[in-house]
């Protein structure tokens, strides 16, 4: 804490911030320094001297500061486990004497430089052969010679540079999607090699005006092309006769049904005609309509995978851990934890991976996973899971396994704490059901409406009107416009629990504010002491107390007082009254800190926050007030003039006195109801009233004294200063230093519907267009082959690309 | 005219070659991965010269002592 303390102070009055050459992270106030190089740590150093004495200084040209951070003390016991042979056996895919292959799965690996790095490490250990990297997969493919090197050292070597193996010791599924994708592959080859050459021999078809006329060789080719389709109809479009057919099981026309109509229509009336001899066929324009479809299948499903909005590892997630590195302490995000770190959480604070306790006593409360209330005791050495909340004083354990932030969404998620007004809302408009029916109605009016007037163009027709109707926006535009503002709102700090929370928000008219800790910093705040001198040990004890709490307040004490050398601290029963105070027996001093009520004579008193005065008692001995000035966020008064003006009605509820009336007067201009001594029932009820007289209500407060509230009002965005209280009761997190651009948000969010409008009248317009061209029989079905995947991808790129451009333009 | 028999015989016979390739090496798994092969031509071979040169100025200094 005081390290980085210094590290922040140090940079304010040098004005210059020094870089780790390798990693890119800030040097703190230990700057390492080699051929002319800085780095932060002596890690990022070894590794640079490593790769400099390799010839392999080609990593830092290739992206800048392509480093990851190494983990310090290198503890080479932790891979004692892969010396023994049995697991050896599980990881690797093939051995011999000379050689043994093995793939480990590396998900640190971000740039073109780890690509370079991980396919040089034989320069760095000759035991190594080879190695391949797979980015896509975040693999790399490693061939070394076991009598050279062993599995341990080539895994020790990879932590030591930075690029950990995630070594899982279940099967791997990543081989099932690799065979899968081969399979279109092949389907596509050989759709393609059958239709070039259909088309190659139809030339005499296309041509014939006579020339060739020699017995025999139209008929011949008819023959080869007959044979040629054959793949094409039972191998590469078997697929799609597959999922038509299940669709059709279930009794539900899905999209692959008119298809796989117009392939059979197609072909069959073809293989007639040429059986027959009365004619040519169509399987050039069949075999075609099948290619087609299958390659925009298959670059579809690359946009899609391109545009995907799965959060993953390297996606914002606004929970803040305490670890400890090089025995300092450090506040990181939850992203950048890795396994086997220490990590120390707090009263109140929620583990945010699988780890082992190591220090402390854990009262683990599993309310968030479970429901259960009941808070439940660890002893050291035992399992926690992700998802507890820690009661007490602060423990130490370790990470044993990666913080999966798909799993902490899940939990958000959950039942327990839905109270159904942002359910995930099925993305399928209810209009697609009817869609498929009109479209086969459509199909048989053409076929009887060209029976009677030339009969001819019936074919044509009706393929092609099967196949480009493309319901794609119906299914499509929801899913991808909201998945793309869910990432533009993560880039900006905002966290959704899910996509539904968008809708919610462009329906807002009613904002309420909390004041501490949603409109006020606690990091820059101004602690003033006045009272009895106190004594370094004194003031030690304090600190301690105070650092056990994540109260704004608790923190803010906690900074002003320097860390001292002294010994630890021994802290007993310590507890937090929620707005009220603090107290423990810190070194047999029975201390209490908080409100003058909760100091003086512990009654209840309704008063939230402890106020800005937070009174120490030691002993029964009145020993101070720690005054504590509230400074307001910057920006703040922008955006509230902004949503004054778009006319949101404004209401701020504080549990603090009013001694702040005038200064939140001026933020809030004085037609906002500011209102004073709010207790969480009453701000709670302030919300359900004001949603009595159908406002739609926005409370933006910090996750634990307004839970209430915020599950109450219609969106309820918790506002988090990096630190480990996950309020589950919240449907959004909001970073502190990104409050004021609240009215950004919210007009983003409003933007979201007339996107997916936009593109829903978009693709009518193509089918209203690419049918009335059908129906004339004016459209060839193999265009219309290629239109169909054409106009999905091109509704994806589309909502995507506006949605980013609309972002851009509201300045997010 | 009957030329045209054996051509299209054999061409379709080249093709089916090509084609057969092509399931091979997708069998093979040449095109599992499509992206880094795009980073990996980009690389610089090592310098072997800068190799040599440190091992000359080594043994000068050897010899220097």
């Amino acid at each position: 804490m005081a390290a980085f303390f210094k590290s922040v102070f140090i940079n304010k009055t040098n004005s210059i911030s020094v870089t780790c050459f390798h990693c890119g992270d800030i040097c703190g106030d230990l700057i390492v320094s080699v051929d002319e190089h800085n780095f932060c740590c002596s890690g990022c150093k070894q590794v640079y001297l490593l790769l400099n004495e390799n010839n392999l200084c080609n990593y830092y040209d290739l992206d800048k500061n392509p480093g990851l951070k190494a983990k310090g003390k290198f503890v080479s016991e932790r891979y004692a486990y892969l010396d023994d042979e049995a697991t050896i056996q599980k990881l690797i895919q093939f051995s011999s004497d000379e050689q043994v292959n093995v793939t480990f799965s590396i998900p640190q690996m971000h740039c073109s430089s780890c690509i370079y790095l991980l396919e040089n490490l034989h320069r760095i250990e000759p035991g190594v052969k080879q190695s391949q990297v797979n980015f896509q997969q975040k693999e790399v493919f490693i061939i070394f010679n076991p009598k050279e090197a062993s599995l341990r050292k080539v895994v020790e070597l990879l932590a030591f540079i930075g690029y950990e193996p995630y070594i899982s010791l279940k099967d791997t599924v990543t081989k099932k999607t690799s065979l899968f994708n081969r399979k279109q592959i092949y389907k596509i080859g050989v759709a393609g090699f059958c239709f070039s050459n259909i088309m190659m021999l139809s030339f005499p078809e296309y041509l014939s005006s006579g020339f060739i006329d020699e017995a025999g060789l139209k008929e011949t080719f008819s023959w080869f092309i007959f044979g040629l389709s054959l793949p094409v109809l039972f191998f590469s479009s078997a697929d799609i006769f597959v999922s038509a057919w299940k669709g059709l099981r279930q009794r539900f026309l899905n999209i692959d049904a008119p298809i796989a109509l117009a392939i059979i229509v197609t072909f069959v009336r073809s293989y007639y005609e040429i059986i027959t001899g009365t004619g040519a066929g169509y399987l050039d324009s069949g075999s075609g309509i099948v290619f087609f479809m299958l390659i925009g299948r298959w670059f579809q499903n690359k946009t899609y995978d391109s545009f995907s909005f799965d959060r993953d590892y390297l996606s914002y997630f606004p929970l803040g851990v305490t670890v400890v590195r090089n025995g300092a302490e450090k506040n990181i995000p939850v992203t950048k934890l890795e396994k086997s770190e220490r990590i120390i959480i707090h009263n109140e604070e929620m583990i945010p991976a699988d780890a082992v306790l190591m220090k402390g006593l854990a009262n683990i409360d599993y309310s968030f996973v479970s429901g259960e209330n009941a808070a439940v005791e660890k002893k050291k050495g035992e399992l926690i899971y992700a998802g507890g909340k820690q009661i007490g004083s602060a423990i130490e354990l370790e990470v044993i396994k990666e913080v999966s932030q798909s799993y902490i969404t899940q939990l958000w998620n959950n039942d327990i704490f839905s109270n159904k007004k942002n359910e995930e809302k099925s993305f399928i408009h209810p209009w697609s059901k009817y869609f498929t029916y009109a479209l086969f109605a459509i199909a048989i009016a053409t076929v009887v409406f060209w029976y009677f007037t030339d009969a001819a163009k019936i074919f044509p027709a009706v393929t092609a009107v099967l196949i480009v109707a493309c319901p794609c926006s119906l299914l499509l535009s929801a899913t991808f416009t909201y998945g793309n503002m869910l990432r533009v709102f993560g880039r900006n700090k905002l966290y959704l629990k899910n996509a539904s929370v968008i809708e919610s928000l462009a329906k807002i008219n009613t904002i309420v504010f909390d004041k501490t800790g949603t409109i006020t910093q606690s990091h820059a705040a101004a602690v003033d002491y006045e009272g009895l001198p106190l004594s370094d040990h004194e003031k030690a004890i304090i600190r301690t107390i105070s650092k056990q709490s994540s109260h704004p307040l608790s923190k803010v004490i906690c900074n002003s007082i320097p860390e001292s050398p002294e010994k630890l601290i021994n802290l007993k029963e310590f507890q937090e009254f929620a707005g009220k105070g603090l107290q423990a027996v810190a070194d047999n001093t029975y201390v209490k800190m908080g409100s003058s009520s909760f100091v003086k004579n512990n009654i209840p008193v309704f008063t939230q926050d402890t106020g800005t005065a937070v009174h120490v008692l030691m002993d029964n001995v009145h020993m101070g007030t720690y005054r504590v000035k509230n400074q307001y966020r910057m920006g703040l008064k922008e955006m509230i003039s902004n949503l004054d003006r778009k006319g949101f009605g404004l209401y701020v509820l504080s549990g603090d006195n009013n001694l702040e009336k005038e200064n939140l007067v001026n933020i809030f201009g004085i037609n906002t109801n500011i209102n004073f001594h709010q207790s969480p029932q009453q701000k709670l009820d302030y919300v359900k009233h004001l949603q009595k007289n159908n406002r739609q209500v926005l409370m933006l407060g910090d996750g634990l004294n307004d839970a209430g509230a915020l599950m109450q009002s219609n969106v309820g965005i918790a506002v988090s200063e990096n630190s480990a209280q996950f309020s589950p009761a919240s449907d959004a997190i909001l970073d502190g230093s990104k409050v004021s651009m609240l009215d950004k948000f919210i007009s983003f969010a409003r933007s979201g519907k007339t996107i997916v409008m936009a593109s829903f009248i978009l693709s009518i317009l193509y089918n209203i267009v690419g049918l009335s061209f059908a129906v004339q029989g004016l459209l060839s079905p193999m265009v219309a082959a290629i239109l169909m995947p054409a106009s999905s991808i091109s509704i994806v790129l589309f909502v995507s690309l506006y949605s980013s451009f609309i972002a851009r333009k509201k300045g997010l | 005219m009957s030329a045209f028999f054996i051509l299209i015989g054999f061409s379709i016979l080249v093709a089916g070659t090509f084609l057969a390739a092509f399931l091979f090496s997708v069998k093979k798994g040449q095109f599992d991965d499509d992206y880094t092969p795009s980073i990996r031509m980009l690389f610089d071979e090592p310098e072997k010269t800068k190799a040599t040169s440190t091992k000359s100025v080594k043994t000068i200094t050897q010899t220097k002592k």
